[in-house]
């Protein structure tokens, strides 16, 4: 066991993993973070901690898993490098390992002009691949990225995001390599719409011999709307929604809509389970938390094990 | 070549406000390349400083130095400056700093904003290739600079925001590793990139000061005479 975390054993005993996500509230609306991962409680394995989102201020993350912790839902502790140096994201590993947060992602981050600092000192010290490489010595050689020794590695289960959709296609496969080279345990996949390309990049993976090395969680976000599913299409950078999605949501019209993207997201995650190379759904229901013990149910992700 | 870009006019006059002899100084090297503080800047702005209701009653002159980042070429000014209350100089940052030491009793103020390394894409047009890392990847980058152009900085990129061949901050602005992805490919050199690039070594994080070796023998030679 690398960190004994919950979705560290849910996967190597061979289950399907399925987690969720929780974004921090903007401001210190504990309540409101509880109500969200109240819902998620009992019906995934762990649940995804953002790190100032889309680059706007929220409460912080390692708070916010330590709050989730405390509720009795295993955090997935988001760590960006847009906000932190080294210093700083080693600091906030051992503290986080410290309070028990056993699963971490490593991810660039959103740049921050999108969010509401947009004037802000982008930090990139290292990269997302520096990151995971990073933390992984930290945890398995006891050394800080200087080389220096540690008291007490941290114990973490590690992460990382991938976007099978972004151009270039034919790289995306080599960069998750990397990735799992710098020392992903895990993988969490950008939101899939286009099923055949998600294929394609499941089995070139499965060829490449990377879903032996990481377990592979295939992102899923159920869409609401017509409107979000444009939006999703035209201004998510490196996001690919089919028409036939779009078509799909709009026929079923305005009183169905939401209904018909369950539907579809139940058939995603359907396909996924019997896909070989495919470990479990990471499932980003944004600011519809109380829909996923619905979506679990109905998706046949529930009960969920015990291990 | 340095890149800067004139500041604003009332910015340049709050400086200058109650000052009654001032020069502008401009400087005959990059910033006469990128338009914004050569000879013909500073006559410029001296004329625009000289018809200005704002800063009527104070007296406006201009001189261009060869460069204003090198002391040899500062000393040209050693009389002339004592005659002025106030120097306005239009130099990239090294040369304001330069100026600003070597007449150390005579206010200096900026009248450009620094903006970056870059390139002369067309007269006018100019954009940033490098950002002084000090740790220079461009051989495995297909001599494309990653910290400069990649508006994330990374090292082992492109990231999933990448849109299409756009950069995700601006449908304009190019994904750098895609464009080093594309030239890679196109050279059949991508292995390079298939190895993960460690963090990198920060070297501009603290003033830095170059010494060539050039420098060494020169020094050494004269004090053995």
């Amino acid at each position: 066991m690398k960190s004994g975390s919950k979705l560290e054993r849910i996967l190597q005993a061979g289950h399907f993993a399925f987690t969720g996500e929780v974004g921090p509230p903007r401001g210190c609306n504990v309540q409101a973070l509880k109500e969200k991962i109240s819902h998620l409680k009992g019906h995934v394995d762990a649940a995804n901690v953002t790190d100032n989102q889309t680059a706007v201020v929220r409460l912080s993350s390692w708070a916010a898993s330590l709050i989730c912790l405390q509720e009795g839902v295993e955090p997935n502790f988001q760590m960006v490098c847009r906000d932190r140096n080294r210093l700083a994201m080693q600091a906030d590993i051992l503290g986080a390992s410290a309070h028990g947060i056993r699963n971490m992602l490593c991810l660039s981050g959103d740049h921050q002009v999108f969010g509401d600092h947009p004037q802000a000192k982008g930090v990139f010290d290292i990269d997302s691949i520096q990151l995971l490489a990073m933390v992984k010595g930290m945890r398995d050689d006891s050394a800080f990225q200087s080389g220096g020794g540690i008291d007490e590695a941290p114990k973490m289960f590690i992460g990382a995001a991938a976007n099978p959709f972004a151009e270039p296609f034919e790289w995306r496969i080599h960069r998750l390599a990397k990735k799992i080279s710098a020392g992903a345990d895990f993988i969490q996949t950008q939101c899939v719409y286009n099923m055949d390309k998600a294929r394609e990049w499941v089995k070139q993976a499965n060829d490449l011999g990377l879903t032996e090395k990481a377990s592979l969680l295939m992102g899923i976000t159920p869409m609401k709307s017509v409107g979000m599913a444009r939006y999703m299409q035209s201004k998510v950078p490196g996001m690919e929604v089919p028409e036939a999605i779009i078509r799909r949501l709009r026929e079923a019209g305005k009183q169905n809509v939401a209904e018909e993207g369950i539907k579809i997201a139940c058939e995603q995650i359907q396909e996924f389970k019997e896909m070989p190379g495919v470990a479990g759904i990471h499932l980003m229901a944004i600011e519809w938390e109380h829909r996923v013990p619905e979506i679990a149910e109905r998706a046949g992700m529930l009960p969920r094990p015990e291990v | 070549m340095i890149i800067a870009e004139r500041k604003p006019i009332p910015e340049i006059q709050s400086f200058v406000a109650g000052y009654h002899k001032v020069l502008v100084v401009g400087c005959g090297t990059c910033v006469a390349v990128c338009l914004a503080g050569g000879s013909k800047e500073a006559e410029i702005l001296t004329n625009e400083l000289t018809l200005s209701p704002k800063t009527a009653g104070a007296r406006f002159e201009s001189r261009t130095l060869e460069r204003q980042c090198d002391m040899e070429f500062l000393s040209e000014l050693d009389e002339q400056a004592a005659e002025y209350d106030a120097l306005l100089s239009m130099a990239c940052g090294a040369g304001v700093q330069l100026l600003a030491e070597r007449f150390s009793r005579i206010p200096v103020f900026p009248a450009v904003n620094t903006s970056c390394i870059g390139v002369n894409r067309s007269v006018g047009w100019y954009e940033e290739n490098c950002r002084a890392c000090g740790t220079c990847v461009l051989a495995l980058t297909a001599g494309i600079c990653p910290v400069t152009r990649c508006a994330k900085g990374l090292f082992n990129g492109p990231c999933g925001g990448t849109n299409i061949t756009s950069c995700e901050i601006h449908p304009d602005q190019p994904c750098a590793w895609h464009m080093i992805y594309e030239r890679l490919a196109a050279q059949d050199r991508l292995q390079q990139i298939m190895e993960i690039s460690p963090a990198n070594d920060w070297r501009n994080q603290q003033p830095r000061t170059i010494v060539q070796p050039g420098y060494e023998e020169r020094t050494s030679a004269l004090k053995e005479q």
